[in-house]
């Protein structure tokens, strides 16, 4: 009991707390939401740009797709971040801060959100291409009443991991100057030896990721209507079944239990997008 | 009516140039069936993305009812696609819209008001037995119940022409001939010119009032059932009445065989005892098959005869009563 009493006084749980959980869920919702209007698009142009897609375009798919997605891929999240640091000066005038994070974490995760879409979209059957080609839909009729609902179940997965991805990367974010629970967890944590503030940063790191991925989970099931049960059984969680010695380097220090999860996700993108991971 | 002209379709595979059509020409007439059968790799799949438009021929012409489909500009395809319903073999049906959403598609895509679109799926729904599952997701139905929504919805833009690409053959029996009646059905009471495209005998037996052999990108032969069924030597009308090979084993009589094909009238009547009675033989019968197609009764028979037969005698007598006879080898 001593502990917990000691934790409530605590001014880093009661005055730091609060306010990190709330930089924390700014930085990955507006990332969020970024990286989900530009790695949407960028998906759907991955995919109809491919070679035998809805409209072919070689060259620019490779430049696209093999430049600019596999570079920025390749890059160590925390070397995009500090590199960016002048770019997110210019877009939000202040390198610190969660806002300024933002701009180095939407431009790590717009490639790998990207690339989860594309393969969900190379999931929809081309025959079902090809009935509502004959149907007389134009390109863009494909994009919207066939190639996007039939991958949403997909989409919503790729969302859901990608949001995951976002809170590990914040975590990152926060000991360059983005705030939020990364900094805490290492102000306190690391810094001041005080595990308990850390151990709750913890827990409440992984109960955010626990939040982020059951929604996910429940919005892919509800979206899923093909099995006859309506996919209650079939669906699996995304990205939980991961190789337990396989934690994230990057993101090791500061959210552990974030660890094997993220992993687990960036191999199941990686393998799904052909590329090899040059991170690890 | 689908007139085909010539159709050549040549596709460029690394340096070699592969002929996949080689001057395809076929004409349905107006509210008729027509089944085109082949083995895999005759062409029946470069055939359908010709005549729908997803490839473009190297040259001929597809024309329905005067208009020529090959000659839309590609701003037009799109509306010229709307005359020709297609069923695919797997339906290939959108997962997420439920059966009524999945016909009204087409409906939508063309600008349909939305209390069109409803009585028109509602309508379809009926046509295809299916009233009761208007709200289901494709995964809830049977292949068979599938199909008839792929039919459905082929039908929702009022094509001129019903293009069924092996519509069956991912569906047992029992449902492959629901499904044939249900096509064959509708085209009768809505005048529907029908093309199905498929590797199964059955199913043009079944239905078909013509049909055409794709063989290696040519028509190799083609006719109406009846009159393709009648040509003894032909490989449909071996296909359409197939008898079971019958090896001579040593031992065996050595007396001629001959194949006879019974067609209307003389297929019920006792050739064969006549035959005996006349010439005071004997007959061995080796296999025999009676079909009945497009109406009418055709009968294959495999006979011996005994060894000291006046053949000539017995092939004239027999093309006297109509049957056709082909001395085996």
């Amino acid at each position: 009991m001593n502990f917990l009493t000691e934790l409530l006084d605590n001014p880093g749980i009661t005055k730091a707390l609060p306010e990190s959980i709330l930089e924390t869920l700014q930085m990955v919702g507006i990332s969020g939401l970024v990286t989900l209007l530009i790695g949407l698009p960028l998906g759907i142009f991955l995919h109809t740009s491919a070679p035998g897609g809805l409209r072919p375009l070689p060259v620019t798919n490779r430049i696209v797709s093999g430049v600019i997605v596999n570079i920025t891929r390749s890059i160590p999240f925390a070397i995009l971040m500090v590199t960016l640091i002048p770019l997110a000066r210019i877009i939000t005038g202040t390198s610190i801060g969660p806002i300024a994070a933002c701009v180095a974490l939407s431009i790590g995760t717009i490639p790998f959100f990207a690339r989860l879409v594309e393969t969900a979209l190379r999931d929809v059957s081309g025959g079902k291409i090809d009935a509502a080609l004959v149907m007389g839909s134009t390109k863009m009729q494909i994009v919207s009443k066939v190639l996007l609902p039939e991958a949403m179940p997909g989409l919503v997965a790729a969302l859901t991991t990608t949001m995951v991805t976002l809170v590990g990367y914040s975590a990152m974010a926060g000991i360059v100057g983005g705030g939020g629970l990364g900094r805490l967890a290492y102000n306190y944590g690391v810094q001041r030896f005080d595990s308990g503030v850390m151990i709750v940063t913890i827990i409440v790191i992984v109960a955010i990721v626990q939040v982020i991925q059951i929604t996910g989970d429940v919005a892919a099931r509800r979206v899923d209507h093909r099995s006859a049960d309506g996919g209650a059984k079939r669906r699996r969680r995304t990205g939980s079944a991961g190789a337990p010695g396989a934690a994230a380097l990057d993101v090791s220090v500061v959210a552990p239990p974030a660890g094997p999860e993220q992993a687990a996700d960036h191999a199941a993108a990686d393998n799904a997008a052909g590329t090899a991971d040059i991170r690890r | 009516m689908i007139t085909v002209t010539d159709l050549r379709k040549v596709y460029r595979q690394g340096d070699r140039d592969v002929t996949a059509l080689d001057g395809v020409s076929l004409s349905v007439p107006k509210g008729s069936i027509h089944g085109i059968i082949g083995h895999s790799g005759a062409g029946k799949s470069t055939l359908v993305r010709c005549l729908t438009l997803l490839d473009r021929p190297t040259s001929g012409s597809v024309t329905i009812d005067g208009r020529e489909l090959t000659a839309v500009k590609d701003s037009e395809i799109r509306t010229a696609r709307r005359r020709i319903g297609m069923v695919f073999q797997h339906a290939n049906l959108m997962d997420s819209r439920t059966a009524a959403a999945n016909i009204a598609h087409p409906l939508e895509l063309a600008g349909a008001k939305k209390q069109v679109i409803q009585d028109k799926v509602s309508d379809l729904l009926r046509l295809v037995g299916l009233e009761s599952f208007a709200g289901a997701y494709p995964a809830q139905l049977s292949g068979g119940q599938k199909q008839r929504v792929g039919i459905a919805r082929a039908l929702a833009s009022d094509p001129d022409i019903l293009l069924c690409d092996e519509p069956t053959s991912a569906l047992d029996p029992g449902t492959t001939d629901d499904i044939l009646d249900l096509i064959s059905d509708l085209s009768h009471r809505l005048g529907l010119t029908v093309l199905i495209i498929t590797h199964e005998m059955n199913v043009v037996k079944r239905i078909c009032d013509s049909v055409s052999l794709l063989e290696a990108g040519r028509v190799a032969e083609h006719g109406p059932l009846n009159e393709v069924a009648s040509n003894l030597g032909g490989r449909l009308a071996k296909a359409l009445i197939p008898l079971p090979a019958t090896p001579l084993l040593p031992g065996d009589s050595t007396g001629p065989v001959l194949e006879l094909l019974l067609t209307g009238g003389n297929a019920t009547e006792p050739v064969l005892s006549a035959l005996t009675r006349r010439f005071d033989t004997d007959v061995n019968v080796l296999a025999g098959s009676v079909e009945t197609l497009a109406g009418q009764r055709f009968g294959r028979l495999r006979i011996q005869l005994d060894v000291h037969t006046d053949m000539s005698a017995v092939t004239d007598y027999l093309a006297d009563q109509g049957v056709a006879v082909e001395v085996a080898a």
